[in-house]
């Protein structure tokens, strides 16, 4: 881990501090995993009424130039070309094993693409994507722009829009020109605002300022997306995982599984005629007990698995994980063992998300 | 009610005759963040000072809570089963782990609450 005199800060940095934030490493930043009111608090807010999350350490970056959609679908099954002015949607990064290289959003903003990546991953993924653009195509990293989460049921009346779920906009905010999209990565409406950094403390304080909107450190974010079913680059997706045993096909382009012409495919195509060796599956333990990430997962004595992500989800009201399990033991419903402190724990498989989506399609 | 003594595992025990009430710190608690579960050593085991006997996980992680004297557990809080939250609530009161009887004397590194605070802040 980074010592903490080499962690790069983002452009909240010093508000984090005003607000008591505990400030801990994550991705080579130095970000606030909570505030006084604490994770669970945090959480059961977000999804009561809102609240504002600094997610500036993600990746953001433009492509530019005629043919950028199609340069970028040769590292990603998702239908890119298609996406329309406006339109956002979340896409895979694949190496030539058909491994997920990264989970990414991308949007079309009418003249250029506007993609946002994971922070630990986007030194990898900047250039790859450079490796594979054409002359006309170029890739232009926007370190300068800060990125704010604003989730929860309140946010369409605090900020209204005429943006639908996964719609995207130039647009102002407390006099400030922002790039909001009507996303987030907690399972509630909600919208997610790339801003310039030398305004990004305005505008958060502006939110802020906003009736019921409370901050939330990255606690909350990891319990809000594990009960929204939702992964976590190098948790529950790694150079390891593909699209198939992720149970993430539906993030591929129909017209992409026709083509097969990006990399990976051939893995990818063959796991789908075929059936994965393993899928990312839900769990719930029984009782109160969690079981966290590297638990191992066993089934009549043997191990068949292994969480890659879990704990209580506050909402849910019991602890929730999910992770990879051979084939045969991936139906919901199947009683596994989750091997906890060398002791048996009883869990099912179970549907995911453990919390419905409240997305404003 | 006799005074609280403090160990640099973040634990509190008070003494009752010779059976020690122990639990988590105020301090501790606060690091932890919410808790949501304990798992508690079973009634009649023999422990030793500084095993892991019981475990405290809080939405983000999981802690191991430590036997700070040598003897038999006889009692432990089963309410904190239904309502771990306790821990959080009333630390050194009804969020108390579990009762241990002393065999011989007790470790001489024990701290008093001055001492402890001491030891708290030089960690800040």
């Amino acid at each position: 881990m980074a010592d903490s005199d080499t962690l790069l800060e983002t452009p909240l940095a010093a508000l984090h501090k005003e607000l008591g934030g505990r400030m801990v490493p994550f991705a080579g930043y130095s970000m606030p995993v909570q505030y006084p009111a604490g994770i669970m608090a945090e959480h059961l807010h977000t999804r009561a009424a809102a609240a504002l999350f600094d997610v500036s350490h993600m990746g953001q970056a433009e492509l530019v130039g005629e043919g950028a959609a199609a340069a970028l679908e040769a590292l990603t099954p998702a239908d890119v070309q298609a996406l329309k002015p406006g339109r956002q949607r979340y896409g895979l990064l694949l190496n030539e094993a058909g491994g997920i290289v990264d989970d990414f959003m991308v949007a079309n903003l009418g003249d250029r693409l506007f993609l946002v990546v994971n922070a630990s991953r986007k030194q990898v993924d900047l250039p790859l994507i450079e490796s594979v653009l054409p002359s006309g195509v170029k890739l232009r990293p926007l370190p300068d722009r800060a990125l704010l989460a604003l989730q929860g049921p309140a946010v369409a009346s605090l900020v209204p829009t005429d943006l639908t779920f996964m719609g995207i906009a130039p647009i102002t905010i407390a006099g400030i020109e922002v790039i909001a999209s009507r996303s987030g990565y907690t399972g509630e409406d909600g919208l997610e605002i790339s801003v310039p950094a030398d305004q990004a403390e305005a505008l958060a304080r502006a939110l802020l300022a906003m009736p019921g909107v409370m901050p939330a450190g990255l606690g909350a974010r990891d319990s809000l997306r594990l009960e929204a079913g939702l992964c976590l680059y190098g948790n529950d997706l790694d150079e390891t995982t593909t699209p198939v045993e992720a149970n993430l096909v539906w993030s591929m382009g129909k017209r992409r599984r026709m083509a097969w012409d990006f990399r990976g495919a051939e893995r990818v195509r063959e796991q789908l005629d075929n059936g994965a060796p393993r899928l990312r599956v839900g769990l719930r333990p029984e009782g109160r007990q969690p079981a966290r990430a590297h638990t191992a997962i066993k089934a009549g004595g043997e191990v068949v698995g292994e969480i890659t992500s879990g704990g209580f989800g506050p909402s849910v009201g019991a602890p929730v994980a999910m992770g990879y399990v051979a084939r045969p033991h991936a139906a919901d419903g199947t009683a596994l063992d989750l091997i906890v402190r060398d002791k048996a724990l009883p869990a099912r498989v179970a549907a995911m998300p453990f919390q419905p989506h409240r997305y404003a399609r | 009610m006799t005074e609280l003594k403090f160990t640099k595992d973040h634990e509190w025990l008070r003494m009752e005759g010779q059976v020690a009430v122990i639990g988590i710190t105020d301090h501790a608690q606060t690091a932890l963040g919410d808790v949501v579960f304990v798992d508690l050593p079973e009634v009649g085991r023999e422990v030793t000072a500084g095993e892991a006997i019981a475990v405290v996980e809080s939405v983000k992680a999981a802690s191991d809570v430590y036997a700070p004297i040598t003897g038999r557990v006889v009692e432990v809080n089963e309410a904190l089963t239904d309502d771990p939250s306790k821990v959080n609530a009333e630390p050194t009161g009804a969020g108390w782990f579990f009762k241990i009887e002393a065999s011989g004397a007790l470790p001489d590194d024990l701290l008093d609450a001055d001492a402890y605070n001491a030891f708290v802040d030089s960690l800040a």
